[in-house]
């Protein structure tokens, strides 16, 4: 049953020097003093003499606090819940789930290569192979899957390919195939291809190179920092290290990218809790769009982050966010991933309510042509849901996906950061509870903190402004 | 308002009336690849 009081919540927190109160549901964010904070998480259970008398007594001796200042910003309290800034309700239940009704799918990872000429010891798909056999995406199958894509997008216009692996560029001359492929049919589909790929490095020789940054939308380049950090981890068959020989390659794509969108993307973990050193590496570098995400593995792996870590963590996303700041104000700035928050244009009631897509409007395609609800799940049997020639066949896999948004999983209910993240990633929730609909609770942590950093910064440079 | 600032933010209840077009990303596959959040996401809709 609908309870208007429980509906309602505020986010309460002291970050970078500032007290910001988020409205959860309208999504409005103020910057507010010391009174004002106080008096906002008084104002639904106390009536205004009762706050009068709290706040006297805890401020009376500043020299701007007084009876009438205290009741002129309860008054300023009000006019945002008449505006509607404030204390508002939540009355979204009936949109939940309305984009993943319709069976429209816009975007699909395109399997190239189950192979890699890496052997990263944290990766998710078992050193390129998802616990299955080598494999290399054939054109034919890669023409197909494209068309399954065309042939199942509706109405909608921008659709997202992905080249992922394993290693993608170790089947570079069908990756290009497939984008010639699809430019041929955009004009008579009336579809804009993106383009992405996720690379190693390795093979990113100059001709790869410009080929990418014509037509990528955007690129993913792994690197984990620091050279001892890197090569920990991403190592080639020998045991060799790759920094030495994919930061040069790296570098050189970079400058030739011109202002095209790439993101420098690391993994740490356990061993790099100290990760802003890493992004400052990547800075040095001359890297300034960055990403760089924890570790995806099971707990019992030696590289798995720890209850322990977790304050760290914290710590270096607050560091993180304190750079952005001052390299800003230095002329220097960076774009970090998880900090990316648009304030005025950022996503729409709809997409903070249903969030990913994976399964329904995202999915992956394995070299021989098999459909996953995406990336992450490959390799999960349980979890194929069909193929690119004879489409959905296991439409009770999917329905799972279907059903995921912001109200099915339980414990958003009580999170203040559910419009940001919308329930999440389903498979780090399978992977860590054995369902979609679970949460992973270590990520919520995680996510709530990048959170609060984020609206700090955007905070900080909208009082600059 | 002296002590309270309030920063320009889009309304999403008002965004349920001009949103829900579903041409933004769908995942984070062009990006981090491990933990999708929407916050970060592109609005697509030059109509809202």
């Amino acid at each position: 049953m609908y309870d208007k009081e429980e509906s309602i919540m505020i986010h309460q927190y002291k970050l970078g020097g500032l007290n910001i109160v988020i409205d959860v549901n309208s999504g409005a964010v103020h910057v507010v003093d010391e009174v004002a904070y106080d008096i906002i998480a008084m104002y639904e259970d106390h009536t205004a003499d009762e706050i009068v008398s709290a706040m006297l007594e805890k401020y009376g001796d500043l020299p701007d606090v007084n009876e009438a200042e205290i009741r002129e910003c309860i008054g300023d309290v009000e006019a945002l819940k008449e505006a509607g800034k404030l204390f508002t309700e939540d009355k979204f239940a009936g949109l939940a789930g309305k984009m993943k009704q319709s069976p429209i799918i816009k975007a699909i990872c395109l399997h190239v290569a189950h192979a890699c000429n890496l052997r990263c010891e944290y990766c998710f798909a078992a050193q390129g192979e998802y616990h299955g056999e080598k494999a290399l995406m054939s054109f034919e199958t890669g023409k197909q899957a494209l068309e399954f894509l065309i042939a199942h997008s509706g109405t909608r216009h921008n659709l997202e390919v992905d080249f992922f692996g394993g290693e993608p560029l170790v089947n570079w001359e069908v990756c290009k195939q497939l984008v010639e492929y699809a430019r041929s049919r955009e004009k008579e589909t009336n579809k804009n291809f993106r383009f992405t790929m996720t690379t190693n490095g390795v093979l990113l020789t100059d001709e790869v190179t410009d080929y990418l940054n014509k037509e990528m939308h955007n690129v993913v380049l792994s690197l984990d920092g620091r050279k001892e950090v890197n090569d920990r981890f991403r190592v080639d068959a020998a045991g060799h290290g790759s920094y030495d020989r994919i930061v040069p390659n790296f570098q050189r794509f970079v400058e030739k990218r011109g202002d095209k969108e790439y993101y420098m993307r690391g993994t740490y973990t356990h061993h790099n809790t100290d990760f802003t050193e890493d992004i400052q590496h990547m800075l040095d570098l001359g890297f300034d769009q960055v990403s760089m995400e924890p570790v995806v593995c099971d707990p019992s792996e030696p590289s798995a982050l720890t209850q322990d870590d977790l304050p760290v963590l914290f710590e270096q996303y607050e560091k993180l966010a304190q750079m952005m700041i001052e390299r800003r104000k230095a002329g220097k700035p960076f774009t970090f991933y998880h900090y990316m928050v648009d304030l005025t244009a950022g996503p729409c009631i709809y997409k903070r309510l249903s969030g990913c897509g994976s399964g329904t409007e995202y999915m992956a395609v394995t070299p021989s042509g098999d459909l996953y609800p995406c990336h992450q799940f490959v390799g999960k049997e349980d979890f194929k849901l069909g193929d690119i020639w004879n489409g959905v066949t296991h439409p009770e896999v999917q329905d799972q996906f279907r059903s995921c948004n912001v109200y099915s999983h339980p414990e958003c209910k009580d999170c203040w950061a559910r419009l940001y993240c919308a329930g999440g990633c389903a498979a780090n929730a399978y992977n860590s509870t054995g369902s979609v609909n679970g949460v992973y609770e270590y990520g919520c942590e995680l996510f709530k903190k990048r959170m609060e950093c984020a609206i700090m910064v955007e905070c900080v440079k909208n009082l600059e402004q | 308002m002296s002590r309270i600032k309030t920063i320009e933010t889009r309304d999403l209840n008002k965004s349920a009336v001009t949103g829900g077009c579903g041409e933004c990303q769908t995942s984070c596959q062009s990006a981090c690849k491990t933990s999708c959040g929407v916050a970060n996401q592109k609005c697509e809709n030059n109509e809202k």
